[in-house]
């Protein structure tokens, strides 16, 4: 194993003492075959106990460790040092407040999550004593790549309208309205469209595929999210020029 | 001080806690929950769990050998009233999982599939690919917005226990985004707070599994049951630690030294199974402990390879395939390769065995009630016990299910019993002093000792001398450097005095949780005199069950090491026998 040494800079900012954010930068001895994570925790143990960061799993999906490296969202446990030239830049995620150093506000997408009723509404009720529902390989592949999410929020930092428009209700959440609506068990989709199917949720997206391009669990919110507007539509026609149809 | 009264509060929102809220709310609405985490939910390490869970349900299978398995596989420490318990509800557990919408993997005929796991007679392991834990806390956290009687305090960590006229009303802990202390005042406590993996340096754990659930109810005088029972895993990546679930041998992933001989043959579990034909309860199907002997055995014969991480076993899954891999290993391929820089599919891997699981935690009984009343545990912070000296994989996640709900339940009948209200002041009193003991940790200056460093020191002697075998001699070292490291910590000095998602306090306070539960390991594992399951002894190699067919209680002692104490096993209906894994060749 071989050490050398590391240059990050990164973002600080203590919301008791710094009236604006501000960079620092550390040299660091690291193992070549680290990821950026274990940098941190190097610097955290020698040289300096108070940079804050939130991380556990150190196998990418906890989904803790979301940070802008370079300028782009990643998870800091997925991210090879060998991977980087000179010095690396390490900041908070992107579109969210900060709380402290790389310590970002979640407040926005665990509301917003909730309100996309990411919950099986069962299609038929039945009790657990008559046995599990069942769902064929095809029916679970229809929507198993959008249970994947780890709750990260890269897709958050990385999409440019949930910047513009905070309101926007975000790949993970619409993504996550998808897999219920798409899951053979679940008949919740007309309650979930009242939230996704309006301004604020599916038409706010530009499709520009930067949701899909950082996901680290390959979900391709950026498909889900089509998919819902293809849906909406046809439902939007359904109920305007064909009113004798049923939804 | 903000007080905040609730009928019942969880403290830990994985996979144990969700499912007790979960339990709370549906079996009565009007009852507040607070369920309270230092992490956001989804962040729990029941996520990173792999393989499956346990549960009987297709027709050649049956409750008697789901016993038998867990019972033998426990080296019959485990009670037998729990297991019949755990047994009977497993399937109700995981179809009601189903239910609420996790994706386990299906048979081509939509039924739930199952797949092999060590130490199991038959097929019972329900799975989701190989993220099978994720998607159980992930469906259970989803399922939990629903109830709006359950109220989340996420980033909340808890510091003490209050316990006033002899039971358990709550407890302190710190907002992390103020840095303010907050009184919780509840009708019953449930602790949910995971294991203790991160006391080695070496472990699948995440940074979170601190033991602090453990150490809560150990401080107030709850004794600590079987910790001298710690699972090393066979097969972690041997830089990183990361796991690579059982399930890789359950799809028929086999184990070679260095020479390419399964050698799991020569230590009581064979003989020989055809590669990619895995039969149950053998050879590489044999259970974690037995697995991880064998891999110590055969480095002190010098017949592992030699890696710049330590000497390794190789996990050969070649011949799986890459459609195989893919369909139901994907994880284990992307780490492998990640991490270690070897695909599965075209390499075998590296792999050494690595601390996963404490069989030992909070005691308590059948209803997942501790000793203390209004104080109740599930999850791997508590034993029960079903995993007795070494746990059965795929039984953990089935565990949390079945005894998290009993939690709720049982903290659901304990409210409405009728419990009189608390003292408000004696218990602001108590809060009081919590508080006071967490500022005078905060303000400390002129402390000698650095956090990392007396963690660090914790960590190599857990390693050195309190591993897969043990000795008296390592033990005594261990026990006398715990006792040190205890006395050493009340000098540390913080380098971080703010407020605001204050780290460095955190990490300070979950080391002593891990310190307190170090000892308790090292301690119970020197008063256990015998080898049993995962807890060898080099100086006392056979069972014996007329001095120790017996629970270890370990009883905190705020200046000393633990008073240690015994409890029978309940045995109901299978006598200690031999663990025979020997694929029925005797």
């Amino acid at each position: 194993m071989s050490e050398r040494v590391y240059q990050l800079e990164v973002l600080r900012y203590h919301p008791e003492t710094d009236s604006e954010p501000h960079f620092q930068r550390y040299s660091v001895s690291c193992e070549e075959e680290w990821v950026v994570l274990d940098a941190l925790n190097r610097i955290k143990e020698t040289i300096d106990p108070t940079l804050s960061y939130r991380w556990s799993c150190h196998m990418a999906v906890c989904g803790s460790c979301g940070m802008m490296i370079n300028g782009e969202p990643m998870l800091a446990c997925k991210s090879f040092l060998r991977d980087y030239q000179g010095v690396i830049r390490v900041e908070p995620l992107a579109h969210f407040p900060i709380e402290r150093d790389l310590v970002t506000v979640i407040d926005d997408f665990m509301d917003k999550f909730k309100r996309v009723k990411p919950y099986l509404i069962p299609k038929h009720e039945k009790p657990v004593s008559e046995g599990e529902y069942l769902q064929s390989p095809a029916q679970l592949k229809k929507f198993k790549q959008y249970t994947m999410c780890i709750n990260c929020m890269l897709c958050y930092a990385a999409c440019p309208e949930y910047g513009l428009i905070p309101k926007f209700l975000g790949p993970a959440a619409i993504s996550m309205a998808h897999r219920y609506n798409q899951d053979s068990r679940d008949g919740g989709r007309d309650e979930r469209q009242e939230e996704i199917a309006t301004t604020e949720g599916v038409w706010e997206c530009s499709f520009v595929g930067a949701c899909s391009e950082v996901c680290p669990e390959h979900v391709d919110p950026a498909s889900a999210l089509q998919q819902v507007k293809i849906k909406s539509t046809v439902d939007w026609y359904k109920e305007h020029l064909m009113p004798w149809v049923k939804k | 001080m903000e007080t905040i009264k609730t009928d019942v509060a969880i403290i830990g929102a994985g996979g144990a806690g969700l499912r007790a809220a979960i339990a709370l709310a549906e079996a009565d609405p009007k009852l507040s929950v607070a369920l309270i985490s230092k992490v956001y939910p989804m962040r729990s390490h029941t996520c990173a769990a792999e393989g499956g869970a346990a549960g009987v349900i297709k027709p050649d299978d049956s409750m008697d050998y789901h016993f038998n398995d867990t019972v033998g596989g426990g080296d019959w420490l485990s009670d037998q009233d729990a297991v019949e318990y755990f047994i009977q509800e497993a399937p109700k557990e995981l179809t009601q999982l189903e239910h609420w919408g996790c994706p386990w993997s299906r048979e081509a005929n939509g039924s739930v599939a199952v797949r092999p796991f060590g130490g199991m007679k038959k097929q019972r392991t329900w799975f989701a690919a190989d993220k099978s834990g994720f998607h159980i806390l992930h469906t259970l956290f989803q399922t939990s917005l629903r109830f709006p009687s359950i109220q989340r305090f996420d980033e909340y960590y808890a510091t003490d226990l209050i316990v006033d006229d002899g039971r358990c009303q709550g407890f302190t802990a710190i907002e992390m985004r103020s840095g303010q202390m907050k009184h919780f005042q509840a009708g019953a406590v449930i602790i949910a707070g995971g294991g203790a993996g991160r006391m080695f340096p070496f472990t699948t754990n995440g940074a979170v599994k601190t033991g602090d659930g453990m150490a809560l109810a150990y401080r107030a005088g709850v004794p600590l049951k079987d910790m001298e029972f710690v699972q090393y895993h066979p097969t972690g990546l041997p830089n990183t630690g990361t796991l690579l679930t059982e399930a890789c041998r359950g799809e028929g992933g086999i184990l070679v030294n260095k020479n390419g001989r399964r050698f799991l043959q020569d230590y009581g579990m064979g003989p020989e199974t055809p590669v990619g034909k895995p039969q149950l309860k053998t050879m590489e199907l044999g259970p974690r402990d037995r697995v991880s002997q064998a891999f110590w055995q055969e480095q002190k014969k010098g017949n592992m390879v030699s890696t710049k991480w330590g000497d390794c076993m190789m996990l050969d899954l070649r011949h799986l395939g890459e459609k195989k891999i893919d369909e139901r290993l994907p994880l284990v391929r992307d780490v492998s390769v990640s991490y270690l820089g070897v695909d599965p599919v075209t390499d075998p891997v590296p792999v050494r065995p690595v601390v996963h699981y404490m069989m030992g935690g909070i005691h308590t009984d059948i209803r997942a009630a501790t000793p203390l009343p209004g104080l109740f545990a599930a999850g791997e912070c508590a034993c029960v016990s079903i995993n007795g000296a070494n746990r059965l994989g795929s039984n953990s996640l089935t565990e949390l299910l079945v005894f998290g709900r009993r939690a709720g339940l049982s903290a659901a009948e304990y409210v409405r019993s009728g419990a009189s209200a608390g003292n408000d002041a004696a218990l602001a009193g108590k809060a009081a002093a919590a508080q006071a003991r967490i500022r005078a940790l905060f303000e400390k200056t002129g402390g000698r000792e650095s956090l990392a460093g007396l963690r660090k020191e914790m960590m190599t002697t857990m390693e050195d001398n309190a591993g897969i075998y043990r000795t008296e001699g390592e033990l005594l070292a261990a026990c006398a450097k715990l006792a040190d490291l205890r006395r050493r910590y009340a000098d540390i000095e913080l380098n971080d005095k703010t407020n605001v998602y204050n780290t460095d306090l955190l990490q300070a306070l979950e080391l002593g949780s891990m310190l307190d539960c170090a000892e308790a390991v090292t301690v119970s594992a020197l008063e256990r005199r015998e080898s049993r399951g995962a807890h060898q002894r080099l100086d006392f190699v056979e069972r014996d069950d007329k001095k120790f067919l017996r629970h270890s209680l370990a009883y905190y002692h705020p200046s000393g090491p633990p008073r240690i104490d015994y409890r029978d096993v309940v045995i109901t209906k299978s006598q200690p026998g031999v663990r025979d894994y020997s694929g029925d060749h005797k």
